[in-house]
C-alpha cells in the first residue's frame, strides 16, 4: 500500500464532486426549503388552537422525531410506491424512484424538526404584535405572513441553519437504498482502490470545511439579521 | 346615534368574571376617559370595541355595525377603528414608513406613492418628519408611541382607542405623546382612552368612566366626576392617584 496517496484523491475528484457532492447538496437544499415550508405550516397548525389541526401536527412531529432517519428512508422507499398508487387510484404500485423517494423522505422528516423550531420562533414574538396587526384590519394570513413569520424566521435563522448542517451530514444515510452521495462516492473509490485511509480522511476534511463554513455563516447572519427592539 | 355603543356586555374567563354588565356609549367627536385600578377590566373592555377580545353576552355597535353578529367582517371593522397599545407594538422588522404603509396598502388597497405621502404627512403631524427611514428600535419610547398613533391615523379611522398609551414611557416622554392626543381630541376625533393621566382627562375629556372589578361604577360628565364623585370607590381611587 505504501504511504499516503494523494493521487487517488486527485484522480477521483470529478466523480466525488460532480456525482457525490452534487447529490448531497441538491438533497440538502431541496429538503431544507421543503422542510421549512412544511414545518412552518405544521407549526401554524399546532398553534392554531383548532383541536384537530393541532392534534395532527402534534402527532406528526412526535412520530417523526421518535424514529431513526435510516428506518424512515428504508420504509418510505418501499411504501411510497403503494401510497402513491392509493393516492392516485392506480391499480399497481407507481414508480417513485430512489432519488424522488429520498427527497420526499428527507423533506417529511426534516419538516418535523423545522416545525418545532418555527413553533418556538412564532412563540417568541410578543402577542401584542399580532394584536397590532389585527387592529389595523389585517387578516390572519397577512398578520402571519407580514408580521409574525418574518420576525420568527429572523430570530430562528441560526437554529434553522444549524439544523441544515445536521441535515447535510445526515444525507450520507442514503447508502441504505444504494444511492451515492458524497460519502458514498468516497467509500466506493476507497473500496475499489484499497485506499481507505486517504478517502475517509479526505471525506472528513470536506465535511468539516463545509460544516464549519456554514456555522461561520450562521454567526455572521445572526449579527446581521437580529431584529432590534 | 352614538359612534360606539356598549350594551350590557359581560365576559368571563372560566369562573372569573372580567366584565360585568358594562353599558356606555361614545358619541361622534366625544372623548371618553376610562380609569380604574389595575385588573379592573379596562384593557379588556376597550379591546372588545374592535373585536380583539370576544365577549359572551350583550352587544357592541360601532358606527351601526354589530359585533355580536357572527357575520360581521371583523378585519373591515378594525380597519376603521384605530388602536394604540401600551407597548407601542410597532413592527420592529419594518422601517417607520413601512410600518405606516403596510395596512394602507394591504387593507385599504392604496398604491405605494399615496400611502407614502399619507405616511410622511402624518409623521410631520406627530412631530417626527425626519424619522421615516429609521427602524423602531432606533427611536425613543415617546417617539415610537407617536409613530404608533400616526400608524393608526393612516387608516383614516372613525374613532381611536388608546390603552394606557403613556404608562410604559419614561416620565419625561409622557407629555410629547399627550400633546399629540390633545391635538387629536381638539380636532374632533372620537376617542376612548384608558389612562390615569388626570391632567389629560381634565383638559379634553367630555366624560370619565371609572371601572372596578369588571363593572362600570361611575360614568359621569367630566365636571361631575372631578367635582363631586358620589361613588366612594371612585373617590378613593381619585385621591390616591391625584396625590402623585
Ligand atoms: N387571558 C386571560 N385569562 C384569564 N384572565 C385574564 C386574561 N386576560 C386578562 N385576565 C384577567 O382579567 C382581569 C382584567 O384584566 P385587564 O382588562 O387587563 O385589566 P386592566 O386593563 O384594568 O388592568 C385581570 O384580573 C386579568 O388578570
Ligand atoms: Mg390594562
Amino acid at each position: 500500500m505504501g504511504g499516503f496517496d494523494f493521487d487517488v484523491i486527485q484522480r477521483s475528484l470529478p466523480y466525488l464532486f460532480y456525482e457525490g457532492m452534487a447529490f448531497t447538496l441538491q438533497l440538502t437544499l431541496i429538503a431544507t426549503l421543503g422542510g421549512v415550508a412544511l414545518g412552518t405550516v405544521l407549526a401554524l397548525m399546532r398553534l392554531s388552537g383548532q383541536g384537530a389541526l393541532a392534534g395532527f401536527a402534534n402527532a406528526y412531529t412526535t412520530l417523526f422525531r421518535s424514529l431513526p432517519l435510516v428506518l424512515v428512508i428504508f420504509w418510505c422507499y418501499f411504501l411510497l410506491p403503494y401510497i402513491g398508487a392509493w393516492l392516485t387510484g392506480a391499480d399497481r404500485p407507481i414508480k417513485v424512484g430512489a432519488f424522488n423517494s429520498t427527497v420526499i423522505t428527507f423533506t417529511l422528516f426534516e419538516a418535523a424538526f423545522f416545525a418545532e423550531i418555527m413553533r418556538a420562533g412564532i412563540q417568541s414574538i410578543p402577542r401584542g404584535q399580532a394584536a397590532a396587526g389585527y387592529a389595523l384590519g389585517l387578516t390572519y394570513s397577512q398578520v402571519m405572513g407580514r408580521i409574525v413569520l418574518p420576525q420568527a424566521f429572523r430570530n430562528m435563522l441560526p437554529v434553522l441553519l444549524t439544523q441544515t448542517i445536521v441535515l447535510f451530514q445526515d444525507t450520507s444515510l442514503v447508502y441504505v437504498i444504494s444511492l451515492t452521495d458524497f460519502l458514498g462516492a468516497a467509500s466506493k473509490i476507497a473500496q475499489r482502490d484499497g485506499r481507505l485511509v486517504e478517502m475517509y480522511v479526505f471525506a472528513a476534511l470536506v465535511y468539516f470545511v463545509i460544516s464549519f463554513a456554514l456555522s461561520q455563516l450562521v454567526r455572521t447572519l445572526q449579527a446581521r439579521f437580529a431584529v432590534k427592539r | 346615534m352614538p359612534m360606539i355603543e356598549i350594551k350590557d356586555v359581560s365576559k368571563a374567563y372560566g369562573a372569573f368574571q372580567v366584565l360585568r354588565h358594562c353599558t356606555t356609549s361614545v358619541d361622534k367627536g366625544e372623548v371618553v376617559v376610562v380609569c380604574g385600578p389595575s385588573g379592573s377590566g379596562k384593557s379588556t373592555l376597550i379591546k372588545t370595541v374592535n373585536g380583539l377580545e370576544p365577549f359572551q353576552t350583550g352587544n357592541i355597535i360601532v358606527d351601526g355595525v354589530s359585533l355580536a353578529d357572527k357575520a360581521t367582517d371583523l378585519p373591515k371593522l378594525r380597519a376603521r377603528v384605530g388602536m394604540v397599545f401600551q407597548n407601542f407594538e410597532l413592527f420592529p422588522h419594518l422601517s417607520i414608513v413601512d410600518n405606516l404603509c403596510l395596512a394602507q396598502q394591504k387593507v385599504l388597497g392604496r398604491d405605494r406613492p399615496a400611502a407614502e405621502a399619507k405616511a410622511h404627512a402624518l409623521l410631520a403631524r406627530v412631530g417626527l418628519p425626519e424619522q421615516a427611514d429609521k427602524f423602531p428600535g432606533q427611536l425613543s419610547g415617546g417617539q415610537q408611541q407617536r409613530v404608533a398613533i400616526a400608524r393608526a391615523l393612516a387608516m383614516d379611522p372613525i374613532a381611536m382607542l388608546f390603552d394606557e398609551p403613556t404608562s410604559a414611557l419614561d416620565p419625561e416622554m409622557v407629555s410629547e405623546v399627550l400633546d399629540v392626543m390633545v391635538a387629536l381630541a381638539k380636532e374632533g376625533m372620537t376617542m376612548m382612552v384608558v389612562t390615569h393621566e388626570m391632567g389629560f382627562a381634565r383638559k379634553v375629556a367630555d366624560r370619565v368612566i371609572f371601572m372596578d372589578k369588571g363593572e362600570i361604577v361611575e360614568d359621569a360628565k367630566k365636571a361631575d366626576f372631578f367635582g363631586n364623585t358620589r361613588n366612594p370607590r371612585a373617590q378613593a381611587f381619585l385621591s390616591k392617584i391625584l396625590q402623585h
